[in-house]
């Protein structure tokens, strides 16, 4: 019922919206900000530093779109979301993207008529467990006590791990991240399972953080990725092709410390020429100046570069880059050919 | 002369029915029920037809499907791929083991409790009443997480067992595990250990001289039952785990049988000991002949059934073998029975002081020492007096047991009204089923106690 009157809001709001918001590029022009939908608060994707400024995984997302923009990232203006009311804050314009560890699914995509413009990590249900254990792989957990959030659909894909790697385990049900926090540290488990970038945030809170791994397997798809409200296909190719020049900027090289020495002059390699306007001018296609995506790389660095610095492994949410590592390195970040 | 005359003939007029006081009430009272009955019939329909609005005909067919989850605490073998139905019966056996406990441990401490506060001694009397307050007075979801919290807190984890020189070590000759994912204690297992082969080699496994399990609704077609419809093989006749609804340990039942047996034996030593005494004035002396009746006969069938022990050890992660007591049911059983009991000492204290002194005084007249004034005068008494309020309480504890989920304890609540609700999206008849399935526990436990009230209560005449 309650679900119902929410979607029937997010309706209207979005009919509403739907007529303001046709040119989504002008009005940010026009604007000279861009207004991003980030979370309240997780460290690594999204929080404000001491003095208010804002930073994170997500935060970059947002910065290297006004960046290609404006060209100026730091011409963003903040809007913290909770979960419930991320998508009204986009669907009525308030927004002009979300970028909040949004999971993709069908139904938002499609019953909530959101466009999703890409992923920018590849989430999903992990495990922690204490150092001391040795314990370096799901697959030897035979027999451990696991702590799980009861009522979620962690509880299914844990059960499901268990069952087809013929393993036995003991869950210990709980309500809250923070109950569990407490059983966890005290012993009372011996890992605890939800999403992966959960459980770094959880960990990096940890007085000794250092003394907890999380395993490297993951049980479930949780793709996280901006989204911007249907209908606007303009402003969803910039915002796509942003995510994908920093991604693709990786691929080929390019970061924020030398992308303005490689676009000052065409080089050898015709890819990296059209992708910082050196060479044609992909950017007049989408109204765009010809040096958008130098202007987003040099915002916050390549992919790779935004991964290492807000929650990479040598930052204390300490995240591996696995299935966010480049496709030429195994993983599925993968960015289609500027041409 | 008198004229007699017929009184007026009654006749029923459709007036009457608003205007005669006979009737009045009766027809108010029927529109009052019509009324109700089309306010409850409205309300239904009208449920009805929203969730039919939403898709979400009201339908119990997702009992029948596979749960998904997987329950730590299983009284009988479930698996994940069970059906939400058998989810929930899991759910209802841990409901009615906490409840069965709890009232138990409740009684008893109630009791001793309501007894000791009217203690002469300043210092035990205190101590209760101080006890009683701390308990009655603040709410029992505290007590419930506070127990948890102690438990998990205060015992080592299991890996501090570990080690040469472990900072834990178990308790009671090697046999009792206290951690904090609750109490490890040997468990009774039948079969005898086979002995090793004249080159001391350990047997590979144990040869079973018990009677095994016994499944209900076995399967022929079901692969775990294999092995029960084998007539060959080293555990031919033996069911595997999953085979049939239900299984039963055969030992276990000769077992209690067994005893059931020697305790009425006993039973009959003693009434025929009160015929003797009854006729002649003299007790023979009977306790030995009713000690060996009832323990000869148990221990010749437990030593027979190969009875032993099976300790706990540590294996991998966490203890395995043994009996595990999970934090989770001990923090909720010592918390609901300590709360409860606080208000059934109270009940006994009122009932005992509902016994005039009188009674007290007489029975010291007679001679009987203090103790036995309270256990055969005052409490049989009394007990009418607490009987009824004791109904309530037991109804209580049952009814706060529901709070389980605090500690992640997976009652009835926690796997019908919690995951599986959850999980299926059917709020509607969970929540009734959870319902009805309380109200039944709930009516069984006054019928018996109301059974166990009219035994007890002052037969008049």
């Amino acid at each position: 019922m309650k679900k119902t009157v929410f979607l029937g809001a997010l309706t209207v709001a979005g009919l509403a919206a739907g007529a303001a918001a046709a040119g989504t590029l002008d009005d940010v022009k026009a604007r000279g900000k861009l207004n991003c939908g980030v979370s309240t608060g997780l460290a690594g994707f999204s929080a404000p530093d001491a003095n208010g400024e804002w930073g994170g995984f997500d935060v970059a997302v947002c910065r290297a779109v006004a960046a290609s923009v404006l060209g100026d990232p730091k011409a963003v203006e903040f809007v913290p979301t909770t979960g419930k009311t991320r998508f009204t804050a986009l669907a009525s314009g308030e927004i002009d993207v979300l970028a909040r560890n949004t999971t993709w699914t069908f139904s938002r995509d499609v019953d909530l008529k959101f466009t999703f413009v890409g992923v920018n990590y590849y989430d999903g249900q992990g495990f922690m467990v204490p150092k001391a254990l040795g314990v370096s792989s799901a697959k030897e957990l035979d027999g451990a006590t696991v702590c799980i959030q009861t009522g979620t659909t962690t509880e299914l894909n844990l059960a499901d791990f268990f069952r087809s790697n013929n393993i036995s385990y003991e869950p210990v049900p709980i309500e809250t991240n923070a109950e569990a926090q407490q059983q966890y540290l005290a012993g009372a488990c011996d890992v605890y399972t939800t999403d992966a970038s959960g459980l770094a945030a959880t960990r990096a809170t940890f007085e000794n953080p250092g003394d907890h791994v999380v395993l490297p397997e993951i049980i479930s798809k949780e793709p996280l990725g901006p989204l911007v409200r249907h209908g606007d296909d303009e402003w969803g190719d910039i915002v796509r092709w942003t995510l994908n020049a920093l991604v693709a900027a990786e691929e080929l090289g390019i970061t924020s410390a030398n992308v303005k020495d490689m676009a000052s002059k065409a080089g050898n390699n015709p890819e990296i020429n059209r992708l910082l306007g050196t060479e044609g001018n992909l950017g007049a296609m989408f109204g765009l100046s010809p040096d958008w995506a130098v202007n987003a790389i040099a915002a916050a660095g390549n992919y790779g570069e935004i991964f290492a610095k807000n929650i990479g492994e040598d930052t204390p949410i300490g995240l591996s880059r696995g299935l966010n590592a480049q496709w030429t390195n195994g993983g599925l970040i993968y960015s289609p050919p500027f041409r | 002369m008198t004229t007699i005359t017929d009184p007026p003939r009654e006749s029923f007029r459709l007036s009457q029915l608003l205007y005669d006081t006979r009737y009045r009430s009766i027809t108010i009272q029927i529109v009052a029920l019509i009324g109700f009955l089309l306010l409850i019939g409205w309300l239904i329909s009208n449920t009805a037809q929203n969730l039919a609005d939403l898709g979400k005909e009201p339908s119990f067919s997702f009992l029948a499907d596979p749960a998904g989850y997987d329950i730590n605490q299983r009284l009988i073998d479930y698996d994940s791929r069970d059906t939400h139905l058998r989810a929930a019966f899991v759910g209802l056996l841990n409901t009615l083991l906490v409840a069965v406990m709890g009232c138990i441990t409740a009684t008893v401490v109630g009791v001793i409790v309501g007894v000791l506060r009217l203690s002469n001694n300043w210092l035990v009397g205190r101590i209760m009443t101080v006890y009683v307050e701390m308990f009655r007075n603040v709410p029992v979801l505290l007590w419930i997480v506070f127990t948890m919290a102690i438990m998990i807190e205060v015992f080592p984890a299991p890996r501090a067992f570990r080690g040469e020189n472990p900072e834990a070590t178990m308790k009671v000759f090697d046999s009792v595990a206290f951690t904090n994912r609750g109490f490890y204690v040997p468990d009774i297992l039948f079969g005898h250990q086979r002995l090793p082969d004249e080159d001391g080699n350990a047997p590979a496994e144990t040869w079973r001289t018990g009677l095994g399990d016994f499944p209900i609704g076995a399967d022929p077609d079901n692969a775990a039952c294999a092995s029960y419809y084998a007539t060959e093989g080293p555990m031919a006749g033996q069911p595997d785990t999953g085979c049939g609804k239900i299984q039963i340990s055969l030992d276990l039942m000769v077992l209690l049988i067994v005893l059931g047996g020697g305790l009425y034996a006993s039973h009959r030593i003693k009434k025929r000991a009160d015929r003797i005494q009854q006729a002649t004035g003299d007790r023979p002396t009977t306790w030995w002949a009713r000690l060996a009746v009832v323990v000869l006969p148990f221990v010749i069938a437990a030593y027979a059934l190969g009875m032993h022990l099976g300790y706990p050890a540590l294996k991998g992660f966490n203890f395995q073998g043994g009996t595990h007591l999970r934090n989770s049911l001990i923090a909720l059983w010592l918390a609901l029975s300590l709360y409860t009991a606080a208000f059934i000492a109270e009940i006994v204290r009122s009932g005992i002081m509902a016994i005039s002194s009188g009674q007290t005084e007489a029975a010291a007249a007679l001679g009987l020492r203090p103790k036995r004034i309270m256990n055969l005068v005052i409490l049989p008494q009394a007990l009418r007096v607490i009987i009824p309020p004791l109904i309530s309480q037991y109804l209580n504890l049952t009814k706060n047991s529901s709070l389980a989920i605090a500690v992640g304890y997976m009652d009835i609540t926690g796997t019908l009204m919690g995951i599986t609700l959850n999980q299926t999206g059917r709020e509607l008849e969970t929540v009734l089923l959870t319902m009805l399935i309380y109200l039944t526990i709930s009516l069984l436990i006054s019928s018996v106690m109301n059974w166990y009230n009219n035994r007890v209560k002052l037969v008049e005449r």
